[in-house]
């Protein structure tokens, strides 16, 4: 019989049940909630009359709805300030622990968990939110999860899910100078478009892979979601462990230890079988930016926008009615184009070692008069840490204001949205019509990308500037 | 809470042949500030629907008389993106019971069946033969049997099986919702927990 897969292991040892010809009901180590997607699921529960089963296993935090300046002062647009209290109520009801706005451990709910030493390798993870897939740089089973599912986890602390298949994706060899691991999953989506992994859980592995932090390995799978994958984790190693010893929530003592020999034996086994087997080569990846209107739609920044014959012939219609959009034309460059926007933050660049990178790209230099940067930390901890490392004062000295934690122009749910027709170069994950605003046009990237882009006021090669 | 039944489908078709529909398309993120279920119909496909001032855009097929009915005909990668179930309210909350495409996004497709919306996966080829009819006759009826697994349009005499789960099929026709199924297994689910002590 054929080894274990990683996921195998941690999906196997959390079924309590099987039903006949259909999904596995699993069980759930820790479910993450926010102030969006969870209202209808508590005005569920309440209808029932019951309470949340399991409040211990329960975070909550709000990230989405919050405005990212003065946050001491009362939440000034009405339907946010009621969603965002409502959270506080359905929290105190249940007994659930919320890091709600102005907490010391408030921010970005996929920022916090890991921060806070919550998300621990061989977990469940759920969140009403399909960027939880973030969670799988421990080694988790981490996804995002509907509102009816976010009721059924609080209601049983479990979830009814079908198995998905299994992808083993290598990034094999080392990165070239300027090139993070934001680029390596902006390509591999390229590679392989934003459907291409839609029925799979995707396992990340390869010596580039491996030489990543643990905040470089959770951007990679922060965008698993985003060429259609259920998740998508990294096995669990030394440097995982170091990430999370002595962290907030985490395992001392002999509980640490224990653990410990629990997860060292989570890899997969190397006689395992993927359903689908994928390689790429470090060296082969360019700094990259998005030119269209999904994630998918990226070339290396010193390519060109592709021409139409170069595209599908089924999907040349919706080629075109993408570059419509961005007002772009088939064959154009990239480097060059207007900025009018950088957006440095969200759950998949916006905590400290990407704070880091920016500032230090930009350190010594100004900021372009040309383009409005909002710089946006995962949470409070980030916040308080930038500020120590004096990187607050570093960005002000270059022109930079740096704003206060929240998902923020990712999805512009709160005031932070891009105008119509203006072009952000954003190191966030959607780059689909009207997401960070109605009309307005995104450009994915990197933190170093972007801090080109904000000194410059163009699209421009971070490579040429360090 | 239980879901609808699901009953027999058989209607005209609202025709949409655009690929990789996102989430934020289908309901953009500032409508997702509601804390009910109630109204996300008005706001399906929203900034496709509506300019800015809030008038119907004449050349979006929802604002076309010509097109009516509970199916929804797309094209392929519907639902990309969010895991919004707010998404499948939009759709189902319209008045659709039913999207018809070559290929879906997992999340949309969970919270739309959790909704009693049917996503109907078909061949690339029966997805065209679709499309050509509706734009031949707006007023094309298709059927779609949950029972039988097949959609049909009768009046062309071709028909396809499309694949579903039996257990979610089985909740569709009977309106069940797996929180009730959840709730039966309270006892497997407590054992468990008191053998995996975590």
């Amino acid at each position: 019989m054929a080894g274990k897969t990683l996921f195998d292991k941690i999906w196997d040892s959390h079924v309590v049940d099987n039903v006949e010809g259909g999904p596995s009901v699993l069980y759930i180590d820790r479910h993450f909630i926010h102030e969006v997607t969870s209202p209808q699921a508590f005005a569920g529960m309440n209808e029932r009359g019951v309470k949340a089963r399991r409040p211990e296993k329960t975070v909550a935090t709000a990230d989405h709805n919050i405005p990212t300046i003065d946050q001491h002062l009362p939440i000034q647009e009405e339907l946010s300030r009621f969603q965002v209290n409502k959270l506080k109520e359905n929290a105190e009801e249940h007994g659930i622990e919320l890091y709600g706005l102005n907490h010391p451990y408030n921010g970005i709910v996929h920022v916090i968990g890991p921060e806070l030493g919550i998300t621990q390798p061989n977990m469940t993870i759920v969140c009403g939110d399909s960027h939880t897939s973030t969670h799988g740089a421990f080694g988790t089973i981490a996804f995002g999860i509907g509102t009816s599912e976010v009721e059924m986890v609080l209601t049983t602390q479990c979830l009814m899910q079908s198995r998905p298949k299994t992808m083993r994706i290598n990034i094999e060899g080392e990165l070239k100078e300027g090139v993070v691991s934001k680029d390596i999953i902006l390509y591999i989506i390229s590679q392989i478009s934003t459907s291409g992994a839609t029925g799979y859980f995707v396992e990340y592995a390869g010596s580039a892979i491996r030489s990543l932090s643990m905040e470089a390995r959770m951007t990679i799978c922060n965008m698993s979601i985003e060429m259609g994958a259920r998740g998508g984790l990294i096995a669990p190693d030394e440097t995982t462990f170091e990430y999370v010893k002595g962290r907030e929530f985490a395992p001392t003592g002999e509980e640490w230890e224990k653990k410990l020999a629990e997860w060292k034996k989570l890899p997969s086994d190397p006689d395992a079988v993927f359903d689908k087997e994928l390689t790429y080569k470090a060296e082969d990846i360019e700094p990259m930016i998005t030119y269209g209107t999904n994630p998918g739609m990226g070339v290396g920044i010193t390519q060109n926008v592709p021409t139409l014959d170069s595209i599908e012939s089924s999907s040349q219609n919706s080629f075109k009615k993408s570059l419509e959009y961005m007002d772009y034309n088939p064959g154009d460059a990239m480097i060059g184009k207007k900025v009018d926007y950088v957006f440095v933050g969200s759950c998949t660049n916006g905590r400290i070692e990407d704070l880091r990178m920016f500032t230090d790209f930009v350190k010594g230099k100004k900021k372009a008069d040309n383009v409005e940067v909002w710089i946006v930390p995962g949470s409070k901890q980030v916040e308080k840490q930038a500020e120590d490392e004096g990187l607050v004062k570093i960005l002000e000295d270059a022109g930079f204001v740096m704003r206060q934690p929240g998902c923020s122009a990712c999805l512009a749910m709160n005031e932070d949205k891009i105008p119509e027709g203006k072009y952000a170069v954003s190191t966030s994950n959607r780059n689909f019509e009207g997401r960070q605003g109605p009309g307005a046009r995104t450009m994915l990237a990197s933190p170093l990308t972007a801090a080109a882009a904000a000194l410059t006021g163009v699209v421009t090669d971070p490579r040429t500037l360090l | 809470m239980a879901i609808d039944k699901f009953v027999t489908v058989e209607s005209s078709c609202v025709p949409l042949p655009i690929e990789n529909v996102d989430t934020d398309q289908i309901i953009p993120a500032r409508f997702l500030k509601a804390t009910t279920k109630e109204g996300f119909g008005d706001n399906l496909f929203r900034d496709w629907r509506y300019d800015k001032a809030g008038n119907p855009k004449e050349d979006f097929v929802l604002n076309q008389s010509t097109y009516s009915g509970e199916i929804l005909v797309a094209g392929k990668n519907f639902g990309s993106g969010s895991s919004r179930e707010h998404a499948a309210w939009a759709v189902y909350g319209y008045g659709f019971k039913v999207v018809v495409s070559s290929f879906f996004a997992d999340i949309f497709k969970n919270n739309a069946l959790n909704n009693g919306l049917l996503p109907v996966q078909v061949s690339d080829a029966f997805l065209d033969k679709l499309f050509v009819e509706i734009e031949k006759d707006p007023k094309t009826i298709v059927k779609v049997d949950l029972e039988n697994e097949t959609i049909s349009i009768p009046s062309e005499n071709v028909s396809e099986k499309f694949e579903i789960n039996a257990y979610k099929k089985e909740c569709l026709i009977n309106g069940y919702d797996d929180i009730d199924y959840l709730i039966s297994i309270k006892d497997k689910i407590e054992a468990w927990e008191k053998e995996n002590a975590k």
